[in-house]
């Protein structure tokens, strides 16, 4: 098994922060807001590793730090601390070693996301077949008729009429957005892909249906994938592993299954216990 | 027995810790039992002596407590389930262990031929093979063909255990834990399993299986571990966390 | 006023400054060296920018010519003209392309091929091709920096989407020297591919964007398209399939710009560059030895269609 990913005590600290903010944030004490200084510590200590072809689920509440892990290693925020490696054929990349232009470059080349909020993941005054274009016209494909053919096929993939390609994105349901955002980020064949709360706010039948077309391309592409969400169903049906995170620390982890069915923290046995 | 076994468990306990209760349930205790290649080991022994737990902690489905869970894989290493990584662990699982529960689980939007065929094509194998096994399986659990293209989720008892049966034997584990996998099943289908058993025996799969009927167990095990219900009932947590 | 103000109108150093961007700007082919551009006694907008590159540039003993669309006649060519004329004393004018040291040239760069020895300056409104697709300047800054020209490509995919072919008549996008993407001002189509390996010199100047950048001699500059769907020129092909001809000179490899005539109502076809034109009235390209410092003023009625 190839690891794709190796991420090390990462932490990310919102505000100037102060020598306690550690000592005076997490589950024990039921904050990640640090009275000293007015810090929030959005994630603490965070370390996993991601292998090829792997769905891991970081699940929590809102405030966990679940999407922070996530919008640090995809470079929309910079770290406080730690290290991230991730492992692309025989090159490694020490992912906040790398320069912004570099970190774009990676993110545009070899990374995937797709936002709970469309908004965040498409541009809503170009096409949908224009997104995905943009995405490969960034990889230096510069063939009007492939740049057609891959988007067609990406959204036919994707089950989006291919006929409605070239409507704007705003034109589209929700569920359909999201499949758009998935093509998009599926067009450069990334081996690592971010899931940052994709069902979150569809109907429960297109929530379903997203989250089939997720399973079915993790099994065609060997997609490695993080999927951060607050579902206890996302988290049974899609991973493999599990984190589960409490004001911004990572309070267990291990097989999905050991984690739904002999939680170990009190916590998590309350949010097994609620879920329906 | 001349060969070592593929699965050898010492002194296995487990207790669950129940936080929101302040409680601290003991499951199995002090479980030690041996799965021979080609031979069933069955597990016997009244309700709530934690025969599932065993099994479960075997598959790390739970997070064994003490003792060891040695097994030995194909390549012929010798390592503790108990302790293995999780990355392991799941290797394990996809290429050698298989657990067939008292349960299905499967998603209501698949069809049952795509449920059977999944752990093959997880294990790296062709889609249409896959899809040939499956059938090839679903047909020798006496599943009437015209349910194979729907999903399970409507079945009834005894076609739900068949599906689950055939996922869980048609990708060939080298460890087979079977979890009761006979309680809803009609004598006739019963025969067939007891038949597929008797063959996977003869292809060299170590078996640990929980049966409830006595005949079951005199006709195919080669082995009988009886369990006995812990020592204490419960007891309450020291500290709460 | 020429009393009141150094040679050149500007100041030394403001003069200084320029040439300090501008050689920037030819060492970095293609990027937007900010400038401050100082205040002109001239509304921005009217070349300002040109105009403080040509003040800067242009010294005693040298030849100028300005064009505005390729006239040499129009307001903006004239008052630009008459503005340099009185603030440089000792330089002469032309309306002669091949005569001209320098050029101050707004939207068009003349037909006939210019020199090694030879300057055009370009006037620029929007010197920012990415503005159109990102509003924040830090943004498109970075954008540049790492030649991240996607978005300004799938601008160009959605014309194709929409029109079956790219639609852009001026500004055209053209990478210069395999990185930066310039807005190379509004010229046509037609004169994009006189910026690729260029003789002479091509500056460009924004005055109310405070832009100098440059493509310098012999260097690439590529405007963006597909593979497959290659930039083309604008095409003068008649109903009948032949080239349209200039009405006047009769030339039909020039820049043809269309107007109604007003007599007829039809519609005619006439040489944009007037110089290029009245070359080719004359005979070709004989080189007169006059250097007559007046414009000549032969062509009105082009010069305002």
């Amino acid at each position: 098994m190839d690891k794709v990913l190796e991420v090390a005590k990462l932490s990310k600290v919102y505000g100037q922060g102060c020598p306690s903010c550690y000592e005076l944030t997490g589950p024990q004490h039921n904050t990640n807001l640090c009275f000293r200084c007015g810090s929030i510590v959005a994630a603490h200590d965070v370390s996993f590793d991601l292998y090829k072809g792997e769905i891991l689920g970081i699940m929590g509440e809102s405030g966990s730090g679940k999407s922070t892990a996530v919008k640090c290693l995809y470079f929309d925020e910079p770290p406080t601390a730690g290290q991230a490696t991730f492992f692309d054929d025989d090159k490694r990349y020490d992912l906040f070693a790398l320069n912004a232009a570099q970190q774009r470059r990676l993110a545009n080349h070899r990374f995937g996301m797709v936002y709970q909020n469309p908004h965040l993941g498409l541009n809503f005054d170009i096409s949908a077949g224009g997104n995905i274009a943009e995405r490969l016209l960034m990889s230096d494909m510069d063939n009007y008729a492939r740049i057609r053919h891959q988007a067609t096929r990406l959204l036919s993939r994707t089950e989006v009429l291919p006929e409605r390609m070239d409507e704007l994105p705003k034109t589209f349901s929700g569920g359909m957005q999201q499949r758009v955002q998935i093509a998009k980020a599926l067009s450069t064949n990334p081996p690592l892909l971010f899931l940052d709360e994709v069902s979150t706010g569809l109907d429960l039948s297109v929530q379903a249906a997203i989250l089939d077309l997720i399973l079915e391309i993790q099994q065609e592409m060997g997609t490695a994938m993080i999927v951060v969400t607050h579902d206890l169903g996302v988290i049974r049906l899609l991973t493999g592993r599990t984190l589960v995170m409490k004001y911004g620390r990572v309070i267990e982890s291990g097989l999905t299954d050991q984690i739904l069915e002999d939680p170990q923290h009190a916590y998590t046995q309350r949010l097994v216990a609620s879920a329906l | 027995m001349s060969e070592a076994p593929v699965l050898r468990v010492e002194n296995f306990s487990k207790q669950f810790t129940l936080h929101e209760q302040g409680k601290r349930i003991p499951s199995s205790h002090n479980v030690s039992l041996s799965v021979y290649s080609g031979q069933l080991t069955a597990l016997i022994g009244p309700t709530g002596a934690g025969k599932t737990t065993v099994l479960k902690g075997i598959y790390r489905t739970y997070l064994p407590g003490s003792g060891r869970i040695l097994y030995r894989t194909q390549a012929g290493h010798e390592i503790d389930l108990a302790q293995a990584d999780e990355h392991r662990m799941l290797a394990l699982r996809r290429m050698e262990i298989g657990y067939v529960t008292q349960f299905l689980h499967a998603l209501p939007r698949q069809a049952t031929e795509d449920v059977v065929a999944q752990p093959l094509l997880h294990k790296g194998i062709s889609k249409t093979d896959a899809q040939y096994q499956a059938r090839e399986m679903l047909a020798a659990m006496n599943l009437p063909q015209r349910l194979w293209g729907i999903s399970p989720s409507t079945f009834s008892g005894g076609e739900k255990q068949r599906v689950n049966l055939a996922r869980g034997l048609v990708s060939r584990p080298r460890l087979l834990l079977l979890d009761e996998p006979t309680a809803s099943l009609d004598q006739y289908t019963m025969e067939r399993v007891i038949r597929l058993i008797e063959k996977l025996k003869t292809e060299g799969v170590a078996m640990l299986a929980i049966f409830h009927q006595k005949e079951l167990v005199d006709r195919v095990a080669n082995n009988v571990v009886t369990l006995e219900p812990p020592p204490a009932e419960e007891y309450a947590l020291e500290e709460t966390a | 006023m020429s009393a009141a103000h150094p040679f050149g109108f500007l100041d030394e150093h403001a003069k200084k400054e320029v040439r300090r961007s501008v050689l920037k700007a030819v060492a970095i082919p293609g990027y937007q060296v900010p400038y401050s551009s100082r205040e002109m006694p001239m509304g921005r907008g009217f070349g300002t920018g040109g105009l403080q590159l040509t003040l800067s540039l242009l010294g005693k003993g040298e030849t100028l010519k300005v064009i505005d669309q390729g006239s040499d006649d129009s307001v903006n060519a004239v008052s630009l003209r008459n503005f340099i004329e009185m603030t440089c004393e000792g330089i002469h004018t032309t309306t002669r392309t091949e005569a001209a040291d320098l050029l101050q040239s707004r939207h068009r760069i003349p037909e006939r091929p210019l020199r090694e020895d030879q300057l055009i300056v370009l006037q620029v409104p929007y010197p920012d091709p990415l503005v159109i697709v990102e509003p924040s300047e830090n943004k498109r800054k970075l954008m540049h920096g790492e030649a991240d020209y996607s978005r300004l490509l799938v601008k160009l995919y959605e014309d194709i989407v929409k029109f079956d072919e790219i639609t852009i008549s001026h500004r055209y996008p053209t990478r210069i020297n395999d990185h930066y993407v310039i807005d190379p001002s509004p010229i046509p189509r037609w004169d994009v591919p006189k910026l690729n390996h260029s003789k002479a010199l091509i500056l460009l100047g924004a005055g109310r964007e405070k832009k100098i950048y440059a493509v310098p001699p012999y260097t690439k500059a590529e405007p963006l398209a597909f593979e497959d769907v290659p930039f083309r020129v604008e095409d003068f092909t008649n109903e009948a399939g032949h080239r349209r001809a200039c009405q006047r000179c009769g030339c039909n490899s020039s820049f043809l710009d269309e107007f109604i005539d007003s007599s007829t109502g039809e519609k005619v076809f006439q040489c944009s560059d007037t110089d290029w034109c009245n070359t080719i009235m004359c005979g070709g390209a004989s080189l007169s030895s006059d250097s007559d410092t007046n414009p000549d003023v032969k062509n009105k009625e082009v010069a305002n269609g």
